[in-house]
């Protein structure tokens, strides 16, 4: 284990539903701007955080079109975080759990994301500084 | 493979439940005055609405139990702000931190347990 630390994140929400993500995400943005290796470990909901086909839209309520309203997309957050990391060396690996990516149909992910199963949670912790679960309620 | 060391003296326990809300938000500063009360460095960091009894007008006795046992109690200043609440409105033994807390606990092998 080298001196920068490795921290493994589990964590179980899907996109744009519980404040548990911006939360999750501001960690990750810290370890990222630390230039910590950032291990996360995607399981249920989870996984379709950095499904690629993601998509921003307007608001026609609010009379804003797709480009004024700046949709948020957590694709773009992890895409983010991972040049963040390295940029300040370190970096980010990310692992969707594959059962629960195929039950929800989100097998497109952006680039970086691999396909694992529980086992790799326990090999990242293992191999981590420290390990933080985010269970979802 | 075996897994690193981690701390069994340091905790940070991770409470983000409303205790308006959810009848287990006892359970995390329980834990805390019990491992406390056994000599162990004990810190709480309440988040998102689990800030909403830092409030010097929502004291909970389960967080005051804490204090009284020796227990660290934060609040993430970023949960604190968006729901409106002024550092000047929470607790006087209350501080209100950055998130980065966790970060360090984590990086120091500090078990970390979210709620």
């Amino acid at each position: 284990m080298t001196d920068t630390p490795t921290l493994t994140f589990a964590f179980m929400d899907p996109p744009f539903e519980t404040g548990r993500t911006a939360t999750f995400f501001r960690l990750l943005d810290i370890c990222a701007r630390r230039g910590y290796h950032i291990k996360v470990f995607a399981y249920e909901g989870a996984v379709a955080l950095p499904f690629s086909q993601q998509k921003p839209h307007a608001n026609a309520v609010h009379g804003r079109d797709a480009s004024e309203e700046n949709h948020p997309l957590p694709k773009d957050w992890i895409a983010a975080l991972t040049e963040e990391a390295e940029r300040n060396g370190g970096s980010l690996n990310w692992v969707n759990c594959g059962l629960c990516v195929d039950e929800r149909g989100v097998n497109a992910a952006i680039d970086g994301v691999s396909r694992g199963s529980p086992a790799d949670f326990w090999k990242l912790a293992a191999a981590s500084t420290n390990s933080l679960v985010i269970p979802t309620r | 493979m075996s897994f690193p060391e981690y701390s069994m003296h340091k905790y940070l326990l991770i409470e983000s439940r409303d205790p308006y809300e959810s009848g287990d938000a006892e359970f995390i500063p329980n834990l805390a005055t019990n491992l406390a009360r056994k000599g162990k460095e004990v810190t709480i960091l309440l988040v998102q609405n689990g800030v909403l009894p830092a409030r010097a007008k929502a004291a909970r006795g389960e967080l005051q139990n804490a204090l009284e046992a020796g227990v660290i109690v934060l609040a993430d200043s970023f949960s604190l702000r968006e729901r409106g609440i002024a550092d000047s409105d929470i607790v006087s033994t209350i501080r209100a931190v950055l998130l980065d807390v966790v970060v360090d606990a984590m990086a120091d092998g500090t078990k970390t347990i979210w709620h």
